[in-house]
């Protein structure tokens, strides 16, 4: 069974973020990690196909390759090769243009799944697995928060507004993943030693015959401001010295709930 | 005169509440309101989508067990085709409807707005971003129509007493492959109190509270004060709670009367759920937790000690 994991790398969620001020993308010249919404992707496919007994799981990318080590941390997972698309002419790639990209990227691996989170750390779009579904003529599934491969069918349970529902797909299929679907693996010292050697494909929009549908001139939108969201000013604040509860039960009589 | 087409969500014979407030907030936006629903239920919700605003009600039908976003994103690809594309189609954040809201975009090639908590008549969005301490605008810029997809709770629903939405069915060309995820069952968790995204108190537990039984604590006090236990991602994630009582950018937005956030920190992802709350109470042991820069009501203490006596003084009133 061969699983494609879609893979973004991101800045690190632990630095401030914050977007260019001209181009109003985010400022991604720092670090990139591997998302932490992907890692249950790769941890989940890696299960499946060893339980499958045969196969190997890629990683596609879309992004910077000035810094592939989120992509390598995949492969020291136990991913068996990654692809990169990557180039300048990607900036400022929308939600579509970047789904374009993955599922051109996705055709030349041909794989009986496609996995990925339900949606990035950073963006947060939330539509790209679905647009990669659509655009390959596949099935999707998405918040899935189990996933089983039966032979020619994958059943997930999918998280509902009140509980889940089982659903059942025939592959090849895209599912997206919640965190905490399973417990990613930390990738051992050997895992990351044959990530070193592992073969990371870099190709560009021109190579996928995208360059038109991609970049900030293929978008469809376009960020026109940045404002200040009216804030909250911070209230009173006490340190409990065993009064902590009496307060807030004022503060709840005050407010009138109690 | 402007065109707009909104997706309204059925569930248990009506439309949800997000499907209504977006109803309300298109019918502000100088133009026609057209919804547009599925499960072939469209003459029982006809009535409630006329009063919320939309003329007409077009229905793709029951779609037998298929998940809804393949056939119901065919459905209005198709009548598209048929009727022409309208100005911008507004589709609530949910489950499905982010699903829609992905294949409509491919199909119709159009770009798609997510995370949207305001539309105005220009076609201007708002997103809020970093936590929602900053509000990003955008627009579209390519030929439409344009697909917004916009959070629970960014307008109020409010009725204004229209006539029945004419009732049009509609249906998807073929679909192939892309139709055949199917339920199979459904699986509905239990709850006691009020539904979190309508409580007016909500008592909201994360990691601070230590281990997954400290949770029955947040769930006492819920209960005493006639609300609904929340929960952060972190806990979420750590399979202490379900996914139903997430509160953030990936789980539900709420704005409650009162919001009493318990051993949360305050992740951006998580403020974005809750921000737009009434009154904010938080107990957090760390001093500089970021939860106190939003907080009405800040408690610098241990979640362990300050909720037990929370909980013993509510009995006894």
């Amino acid at each position: 069974m061969n699983i494609v994991v879609c893979v973004k790398q991101i800045p690190d969620p632990a630095a401030p973020a914050s977007l260019d001020p001209n181009t109003h993308n985010l400022d991604r010249t720092g670090k990139l990690i591997l998302d932490e919404a992907d890692t249950y992707g790769v941890e989940m496919a890696l299960q499946l196909v060893d339980k499958a007994g045969a196969g190997e799981v890629t990683v596609v990318s879309m992004g910077s390759a000035a810094d592939l080590s989120g992509v390598r941390n995949a492969l020291a997972m136990g991913a068996a090769k990654a692809i990169v698309v990557s180039d300048d002419a990607l900036r400022g790639t929308d939600a579509l243009g970047t789904a374009k990209v993955l599922a051109a990227a996705i055709k030349r691996v041909n794989p009986d799944l496609v996995l990925c989170a339900t949606e990035s750390s950073d963006g947060y779009t939330g539509t790209v697995p679905v647009q990669v579904a659509e655009l390959l003529g596949l099935p999707s599934v998405t918040f899935a928060k189990s996933v089983t491969v039966d032979g020619s069918n994958v059943k997930i349970d999918r998280q509902t507004d009140g509980g889940y529902d089982e659903v059942t797909t025939p592959l090849p299929a895209v599912v997206t993943v919640t965190a905490g679907v399973v417990e990613p693996r930390y990738a051992s010292f050997k895992g990351i030693m044959a990530a070193k050697s592992k073969p990371v494909e870099q190709l560009t929009a021109a190579d996928l015959g995208l360059a038109a549908e991609t970049g900030a001139a293929g978008a469809g939108q376009e960020i026109t401001a940045v404002v200040a969201a009216e804030s909250r000013a911070a209230g009173e604040k006490y340190t409990d010295e065993g009064d902590g509860a009496d307060r807030i039960v004022a503060f709840l009589e005050s407010i009138k709930v109690l | 005169m402007s065109n707009i087409w909104v997706v309204v969500e059925p569930a248990n014979g009506a439309l949800t509440t997000t499907s209504l407030e977006i109803l309300t907030h298109a019918r502000t936006l100088r133009g026609t309101v057209s919804a547009i629903t599925w499960g072939g239920q469209g003459a029982a919700l006809a009535t409630q989508a006329g009063e919320y605003g939309a003329t007409t009600l077009h229905d793709a039908g029951d779609l037998a067990g298929a998940l809804p976003g393949a056939p119901v994103a065919g459905a209005i690809a198709a009548l598209v085709a048929s009727a022409g594309a309208p100005d911008v189609i507004l589709i609530p954040t949910s489950y499905d409807g982010r699903d829609i809201a992905g294949r409509l975009s491919a199909k119709l090639n159009t770009g798609v707005l997510t995370n949207v908590t305001g539309y105005s008549a220009d076609g201007t969005t708002e997103h809020p971003v970093f936590g929602g301490t900053q509000i990003v605008n955008a627009r579209f810029t390519s030929g439409g129509p344009g697909i917004v997809v916009i959070r629970a709770k960014s307008y109020a629903a409010e009725s204004a007493g229209g006539a029945a939405a004419t009732v049009n069915s509609i249906a998807a060309g073929d679909l192939g492959a892309t139709n055949s995820a199917k339920i199979v069952a459904s699986h509905v968790e239990e709850r006691v109190g009020p539904k979190l995204e309508e409580a007016a108190v909500i008592v909201s537990g994360g990691r601070g509270l230590g281990e997954a039984s400290a949770f029955a604590l947040v769930e006492d006090a819920a209960k005493l004060l006639n609300g609904a236990s929340g929960a952060s991602r972190a806990i979420v994630d750590a399979g202490w709670v379900p996914y139903s009582k997430q509160v953030g950018q990936t789980g539900k937005t709420v704005k409650p009367t009162v919001y009493i956030a318990c051993g949360i920190s305050g992740a951006t992802q998580h403020m974005v759920g809750m921000k737009g709350s009434k009154n904010i109470v938080a107990i957090n042991k760390d001093a500089d937790a970021p939860i106190f820069q939003v907080a009405d009501f800040g408690i610098v203490g241990d979640v362990h000690k300050v909720l037990p006596a929370l909980i013993e003084k509510l009995k006894s009133r």
